[in-house]
Formats: structure tokens, C-alpha cells, sequence
């Protein structure tokens, strides 16, 4: 098993009052190269979900249950076993791209950066490295574009690069929180298909975060729906999305532009 | 049924120290009265340019922009205030759009300027009060702060704002895009209600085509600051003319096949 959380609960300290529960027990397992999708509105706790797996969690958050990575426990972790696990084991793709990059930075440099810290590479061998990194990455003319700055790039391929960094450590868990949310749909697609293709080709286990069912069903096998830091269901994502057991995953499945819907109609055969 | 907007050849090109981006590019298209236009393109299409230019918040560097007959650009300043009335605009991010520090209602009314005739004092506010409750908030939210409301709740204190001086065209660029699925239903579903009750009509500025096909009865579709392919949605999406629209439409998630395993089972 990968990860496995059991019986999840986060909740955040506040000036007066009682601490608010934001995630009242959640348990999902995911598997060594299997694909999680996790869907839900904003207020869902999805995020926060994937924060805590990081050992992210503000200051003000307390946690009870277990969050296993390969069997050990990430909510019993000091700060410097967690950072042994950040980047190494688990590696993260923010939503925003344009935010997640240093503007001031190359962009082969913030690839780079993580292998000269964690792997001592030399600094040439980091630059080789961050250039097959970014031709893994499918970003056209890697041998020029290694010298940009973010702002030169298109969101998508900012977002490509994002991911170079998230795999540059061989993590083998990769967790990405609406990655393609602040993309154009064209790109969308580019973006969900090199993720997909170098995730199954390196056998990692992947937790994909959002609220469009339409990219959880393109590549999760598994899929969890959160409301309010609650689970309404989870199961294979064929299951969820053609027979979903609960009235709230319904109610996703109805915000889902008419076409898309008529397409999941069409095929349930 | 007359043309409430009309685009007449318009070009915008911006000049870079030696090329010229032609980031619209004689482009023209209409809008009926009372209908839904959706422009759909990818970044640097030049769409939010084209909703610049039927703002008024930009000049073209040809070409004009009708509205009820009348040419934007050949407006004296004076006349061009009085007009803006007619025309108002919802932006795509509800969080950057609304003045933290301004109250709802000050909020809302803020375009009232524009109306000499408008209503003051408690008029203005049961005016205010009853766009809100149009939109699904309430009277009580009047006093309230944006910070207290959620993106989709603000994106409707946004289109009260472009609705309270009663306008024609209401310009929408990417109204939806920074919302959740289930929320942007709600929003699209308030622009119909908005429509079927005020008469007003709508140029709605999208990247997504699922969405164009949810309300618009009308698509422009662009890329490269020029104009693909136009004509009724229904057509245009069913029966794609253009390869560019094909893209775009191959491009949307469809659910035909769930997951990867599934689909490497439907590629062999």
C-alpha cells in the first residue's frame, strides 16, 4: 500500500471559540501505481487532504488518525523526517503555476535546484538533468526554454515545468491539487495527457485533485467525492460516475455541461 | 430583429519594437437583440480584446463598434459616459473585481453615476435591495463586505453591479471560469433567468465550448485575433465547419471512456 489514511480528522484552531472540524474522518487507500482522484466543491477539504499527506498543515491545525506512506505514519513525522519525504517520496503540483514558480529564477535552475540539494549533483549534471527533465516534459525546444523565466512561458508551459520539478526526485507519489484548473481547455487536454503518460510509464501512485469530474474521470481508477469534509462515496471511478450512490455525486455529475453529460449517457451500455 | 451590437471589420495590433501583433484581426459580427453570443478561443485568441474594444476601454486601430447603431469611437467623451449606461461588463475574477473596502451596496450602485435620473437615498437602496434578491442574495447583505462572500456569491454582487443601470449588453469575460462546476451551473443559469426577465443580451467571452453550449444561442469562434467560424451554437457545435473547432471541440473532457484503464482497453 502506498498511502493509506485512516480515519482522518483535521480540524483548525481559532482566536475565540472551539476549534472548527473541517474533515470529519476520512479513509481512502491508494495502491503502488494506481491513480486517486478526490472531487468536491471548494469547502470540500480536498485540499486541505492533500496538505496534511505533505505534512503541510498550518501551525493552527490539529490532526488525529493516521496518514501511512509506505507504512509510516506522516502525522507522527518531525520536521526533518518530513523533509526527507517532501520532494523524495511525495511530489506536488500546485493549481497556479504562475504562483508556484520563482519569478526570478530560470527555470532550469528551480528544476535543478531540488537534485543539487537532495542528490548533490554537480552543477553541470543538474543542468542535464533538468534538460531531459524538460524534454520528458514535452516542452518544445527544451534546449532553449531552459534559460527562460516563468514569465516567458505560457501557462501550460509553466504548468510542464511544474511537473518537472514534482518528478525530478523520483517521488513515488505524486499529489496534484487542480492542476489544470487555470488552463484553457486545449491545454487541459495536453497537459492531463502528459501527466497521465509519464505517471503509468514511471509506475507512480497519483492523487488528483478537482472539482471537474470531467478530468477525475479521464485518468483516476479510483475515485473519492467530498462534501464538507465528509465522504459521500468512493469506488472505482467507473462505478462512482455511472452508478453514483450517493445524491450529492449526482449532483456533480449534473453541473457538468450538457455535452459531457450527453457523453456519459450515450456510452453506458 | 435589430442588431443591438454590431462589429465592423475591427483590428487591433499592438506594435513591438519592429513586428506588429495583430492581436484582432478584421474581425465582424453581430448580436440580436435579447440574444446570447458566446465568443470561445484559447488564450491569445484576441477575445478579451474584442471585449475591451465593445467596452470602450481600449480604441481599435481600425474598424468600429456599433452600438444600437451608433459608433463608440466617434462618441465625443460626453456622450460616450452617458452611452455606458447601456453597456456593462462582468470580469472573470470575482475576488480582484470588487472594491475590498466599499460595502455591497455602494458596491452596487456605483454605476448609478452614470444615470443622472437615478433614485437617491432610500429609493437607491430598495433599488439596490431588490437587484440583489434578482441575482439570490438578500437585502441584508447590503451592508455587508465582499470578504464575507463566497467567488460564486460575488460574481452575483458583480452582475448586479453591470445590471443596475438596466443596460442592453451585458459583456461577460470568463464570468465562469474561476468557478467551481457547481457553481458556474448556478451563475449560467441566473444569466437565462436575467435574460428571460430584463430582455438584456448577453456577449459572453469563454474558453470553454461546453459552456458555450449550456446558453448561447449564438458562437463566434476565434483564434489568432481572427474569426473561424460563426453561426447558430447548436450548428456550429453539432456540425463544426472549421478543423480550429473540431480541436476545440475534441479537446473537452468527455466521459465516453472512464479512466485510463479503460481507455487503454479502447486504443488497442
Amino acid at each position: 500500500m502506498m498511502l493509506s489514511v485512516q480515519d482522518l480528522r483535521v480540524s483548525f484552531a481559532r482566536e475565540y471559540g472551539d476549534p472548527v472540524e473541517v474533515i470529519h474522518g476520512i479513509s481512502v487507500d491508494l495502491e503502488k501505481g494506481e491513480t486517486l482522484g478526490i472531487v468536491g466543491e471548494s469547502g470540500s477539504g480536498k485540499s486541505v487532504l492533500s496538505l496534511a499527506t505533505m505534512g503541510l498543515l498550518p501551525r493552527t491545525a490539529r490532526a488525529s488518525g493516521k496518514i501511512l506512506l509506505d507504512g509510516e505514519d506522516i502525522l507522527t513525522m518531525s520536521e526533518r523526517q518530513l523533509c526527507r519525504v517532501r520532494g523524495r517520496k511525495i511530489g506536488m503540483i500546485f493549481q497556479e503555476p504562475m504562483t508556484a514558480l520563482n519569478p526570478s529564477m530560470r527555470v532550469g535552475a528551480q528544476i535543478a535546484e531540488g537534485l543539487r540539494l537532495n542528490r548533490a549533483l554537480s552543477r553541470r549534471d543538474a543542468r542535464a538533468e533538468a534538460l531531459r527533465l524538460l524534454e520528458m516534459v514535452q516542452i518544445p525546444r527544451a534546449a532553449e526554454r531552459i534559460d527562460s523565466f516563468p514569465h516567458e512561458m505560457s501557462g501550460g508551459q509553466r504548468q510542464r515545468v511544474g511537473i518537472a520539478i514534482a518528478l525530478a526526485l523520483e517521488p513515488e507519489l505524486l499529489i496534484a491539487d487542480e492542476p489544470t484548473t487555470a488552463l484553457d481547455v486545449t491545454v487541459q487536454a495536453e497537459v492531463l495527457g502528459i501527466l497521465d503518460e509519464l505517471v503509468s510509464e514511471l509506475g507512480i501512485s497519483l492523487v488528483l485533485i478537482s472539482h471537474d469530474l470531467g478530468v477525475i474521470a479521464r485518468i483516476a481508477d479510483r475515485t473519492l467525492v467530498m462534501y464538507r469534509g465528509d465522504e459521500m462515496e468512493q469506488g472505482e471511478t467507473e462505478q462512482v460516475l455511472r452508478r453514483p450512490s450517493h445524491e450529492y455525486t449526482r449532483k456533480l455529475i449534473s453541473a457538468l455541461p450538457g455535452r459531457v453529460r450527453a457523453s456519459l449517457e450515450m456510452s453506458d451500455g | 430583429m435589430a442588431e443591438i451590437l454590431k462589429v465592423q471589420n475591427l483590428s487591433r495590433h499592438f506594435d513591438l519594437g519592429g513586428t506588429t501583433v495583430k492581436a484582432l484581426d478584421d474581425v465582424t459580427l453581430g448580436l440580436e437583440e435579447g440574444k446570447i453570443l458566446g465568443v470561445v478561443g484559447e488564450s491569445g485568441s484576441g477575445k478579451s480584446t474584442l471585449a475591451k474594444l465593445v467596452m470602450a476601454l481600449d480604441r481599435p486601430t481600425s474598424g468600429e463598434v456599433l452600438l444600437d447603431g451608433q459608433n463608440l469611437f466617434a462618441m465625443s467623451p460626453r456622450q460616450l459616459c452617458a452611452a455606458r449606461r447601456n453597456f456593462q461588463m462582468v470580469f472573470q475574477d470575482p475576488y480582484s473585481s470588487l472594491d475590498p473596502r466599499q460595502t455591497v451596496g455602494t458596491i452596487v450602485a456605483e454605476p448609478l453615476h452614470l444615470d443622472p435620473g437615478a433614485p437617491k437615498g432610500a429609493d437607491r437602496r430598495e433599488m439596490v435591495g431588490a437587484l440583489l434578491e434578482d441575482v439570490g442574495l438578500s437585502v441584508g447583505d447590503l451592508t455587508r463586505y465582499p470578504h464575507e462572500f463566497s467567488g460564486g456569491q460575488r460574481q452575483r454582487i458583480a452582475i448586479a453591479r453591470a445590471l443596475i443601470t438596466k443596460p442592453r449588453l451585458l459583456v461577460a469575460d470568463e464570468a465562469t471560469s474561476a468557478l467551481d462546476l457547481t457553481v458556474q451551473k448556478q451563475i449560467l443559469e441566473l444569466i437565462l433567468k436575467l435574460r428571460a426577465e430584463h430582455g438584456v443580451s448577453v456577449l459572453f467571452i469563454t474558453h470553454n465550448i461546453g459552456v458555450v453550449d449550456e446558453i448561447c444561442d449564438e458562437v463566434a469562434v476565434m483564434q489568432h485575433g481572427k474569426l473561424v467560424e460563426t453561426g447558430a451554437a447548436r450548428a456550429v457545435l453539432d456540425h463544426p465547419q472549421q478543423e480550429y473547432t473540431r480541436q476545440l471541440l475534441s479537446a473537452e473532457p468527455t466521459l465516453e471512456v472512464i479512466g485510463r484503464k479503460g481507455r487503454r482497453v479502447a486504443s488497442r
